[in-house]
């Protein structure tokens, strides 16, 4: 306990003291928002990948490879695969043609208000359900690493993340997403080989337990390799591989459509270096996943079910920590618990950041002040103080939801958001002369209310609604909707002759970078 | 309005090698964009449709592609899982070779876009350089 405890110091000091650099660089807008856009290639690389693997990944993902074996292994295989969207559609024209949020990009030959209304509204709700996922399996690990009571854990971890955005701006919150994502490799790789040992490092001998892993004899042997162990037909009825389908769709489509993914993009000088970034992200995430096989279904050939028991219950999170006490002792126990620790921060850190970005850039500069700051830093003061409430929101919100609350279920939402509200009126800004506000309002609300609506009736809805919508994941249903009321509402409506002018230079600016906003000189 | 952290002054900064970053808030050159660059002009070049078409095409094909191949993971486990189940290499079977492959795919679509992306900013650099 003592050594998980000074690590989590340690690294606390580490992340502090680049705050307090990044706090003196830290003048002006484009320094606090976009890190002046001064991060290279790999750098911002690792950042997007610590910004990405999020505790759902690292304790998700390991546990329910380890407990529903390879239908969980479907997570790592989107995640991956959905940065192809990023990459071919998305990065470079939002580098090209924004500034600091996604909505730029929608905004851009649009009217502003409305449609900066709405995407600053879709991207408030994807970063606070996915910071309350966050804050909760913060909250649930360090109340089992080092003892502090729920309560206790969720302010710290809410009270550190604000000093980093607050003080740290982008700056602060990228260095600290790069040595998480440093840290996060290296416990993976060490976890993945020790794993490996335990088997004597033949792949063969590794896949054969796999294929029949029995928790030391405490369930029946089962095949992990085989598929169908969450979704198939036999458990989850006839709706079970169209559930599983959805889920793949939200994961493809919904990561170029989170807000704080988007935002690292503005933190490079151009669109060439937003690219090799991407693909340094596709490199290291690719990498993380693909070791997931080891140390998620590795998990189950050595772990016994009493070693991830929390009330009772498995408890999927537990899965990593308690793999690297069982195979490397108190000490490397330690150590993945404080790249777990590093992990949430540094998610939570930069939902909170682009959280409030779209905040103060979108709703109180553009929105409420029609684009003109009233004077000079008021917007980072403003989005300051959001990030604050923010902050105070998604703790509060964590803490009545308390322990049990089901993270998936949150992480599900968001994404399934991001797909159906963010992905349709970004690509159809970006690529349809015909498009309009319309358009875009009607693809933003109608993408947002149906993820949301169907979730709430969804099996994991409350009960008073009476489950009636047999998946869930909403994506299957929701991001059709999203792209059709995108495509309907801009159809179905007047043309827009400004809008269809501006096309013109989107396109140019777009695809040549041609007057994107600059790295601040020094 | 700078708003530094009062504290800031009395800790040792930290010598990280990375870039400094302007003072000036850019917001104002951004909103009084003088630049009078003819954006139509630039766009009815034939050069310029030529790379947007090409552009357009490779992007539409492998997004064509990838999801293809992506989508018929889920879609052949879920409706064709005793086919998955096939054996391949000891206990490995289908479906994981196939998953593994997804990996090896979005690899190999992401290589082949940044080879032809180099090519394609060569032509723009051509297309904008009397326009700066």
């Amino acid at each position: 306990m003592t050594i998980a405890l000074s690590m989590f110091v340690g690294f606390v000091a580490l992340t502090l003291l680049i705050t307090f650099w990044a706090a003196k660089k830290n003048t002006g807008a484009s320094a606090y928002f976009a890190a002046g856009r001064s991060i290279t290639g790999w750098q911002n690389g690792l950042a997007v990948a610590g910004d990405y693997m999020s505790a759902a990944s690292f304790l998700g993902i390991s546990g329910a490879i380890c407990l529903n074996g390879y239908d969980g292994f479907m997570y790592s295989v989107g995640f991956l695969v959905a940065y192809i969207t990023v990459l071919l559609v998305v990065a470079e024209p939002l580098r090209n043609a924004g500034k600091y949020t996604m909505a730029d990009l929608l905004a851009y030959r649009l009217k502003p208000r409305p449609v900066r209304a709405l995407a600053s509204l879709s991207t408030l709700t994807v970063s606070t359900f996915y910071m309350i996922a966050q804050m909760v399996g913060a909250g649930v690990i360090i109340e089992k690493l080092i003892g502090a009571s729920f309560h206790t854990a969720v302010i710290g971890v809410g009270i550190l993340m604000l000093v980093y955005v607050v003080f740290g701006g982008m700056l602060a919150t990228t260095w600290v997403q790069i040595i998480k994502a440093i840290l996060l490799m290296i416990g993976a790789f060490m976890l993945s080989m020790l794993v490996l040992k335990h088997h004597g490092y033949s792949l063969e001998a590794f896949f054969d337990s796999v294929a029949a892993a029995t928790y030391a004899g405490t369930e029946a042997p089962k095949n992990l390799l085989q598929p169908g162990l969450q979704y198939g037909t036999a458990v989850k009825g006839p709706w079970g591989p169209t559930d599983f389908l959805s889920l793949s769709l939200a994961l493809v489509l919904g990561t170029a459509g989170l807000p704080h993914i988007l935002v690292r993009f503005y933190t490079v000088p151009d669109a060439k270096t937003a690219r090799s970034s991407v693909v340094w992200a596709m490199a290291i995430i690719g990498l993380f996943y693909i070791l997931t096989t080891f140390f998620g279904f590795g998990a189950a050939t050595i772990l016994q079910k009493a070693q991830i028991l929390s009330d009772g219950k498995a408890n999927p999170n537990m899965v990593a920590p308690a793999l690297a006490q069982h195979l490397g002792g108190e000490l490397f126990f330690a150590f993945i618990s404080a790249v777990a620790f590093a992990t949430i921060l540094a998610v939570v850190a930069g939902l909170t950041m682009s959280a409030s970005a779209s905040f103060a850039h979108d709703f109180y500069t553009n929105v409420i002040h029609h684009g003109k700051e009233t004077q000079p830093g008021q917007e980072v003061k403003v989005a300051r103080i959001t990030a604050f409430c923010v902050g105070a929101v998604s703790i509060g919100i964590a803490i009545y939801l308390g322990p049990s609350v089901n993270a998936a279920f949150l992480v599900g939402l968001a994404f399934a958001v991001a797909a159906s509200a963010n992905l349709p009126v970004i690509v159809l800004s970006v690529f349809w002369k015909r498009f309009n506000t319309t358009g875009a309002v009607c693809g933003l609300g109608i993408g947002l209310l149906s993820s949301i609506v169907l979730i709430l009736l969804s099996k994991n809805g409350p009960a008073f609604l009476g489950h009636p919508f047999p998946l869930e994941n909403p994506g299957i249903v929701s991001i059709p909707l999203g792209f059709l009321a995108a495509y309907l509402g801009a159809i179905l409506t007047a043309r827009d002759a400004t809008a269809e002018a501006q096309f013109a230079e989107l396109k140019v600016r777009a695809h040549t970078g041609l007057g994107a906003e600059k790295a601040t000189a020094h | 309005m700078e708003m530094s952290c009062p504290w800031t002054a009395f800790v040792p900064t930290p010598k990280l090698p990375l870039l400094n970053s302007d003072p000036v808030p850019n917001l104002l050159t951004f909103m009084n964009d003088p630049s009078p660059v003819n954006w139509d002009q630039i766009e009815a070049k034939p050069a310029f449709r030529s790379l947007l078409s090409r552009k357009a095409k490779f992007i539409i094909i492998a997004t064509i592609f990838f999801l293809t191949y992506y989508l018929s993971l889920p879609v052949l486990v879920g409706w064709f899982p005793d086919l998955m189940k096939t054996p391949v290499w000891g206990k490995v079977n289908v479906a994981y070779v196939f998953a593994l492959s997804q990996f090896i795919m979005a690899w190999v679509v992401a290589f082949i876009y940044v080879r032809k992306a180099a090519t394609w900013d060569k032509e723009a650099a051509e297309i904008i350089k009397d326009h700066h």
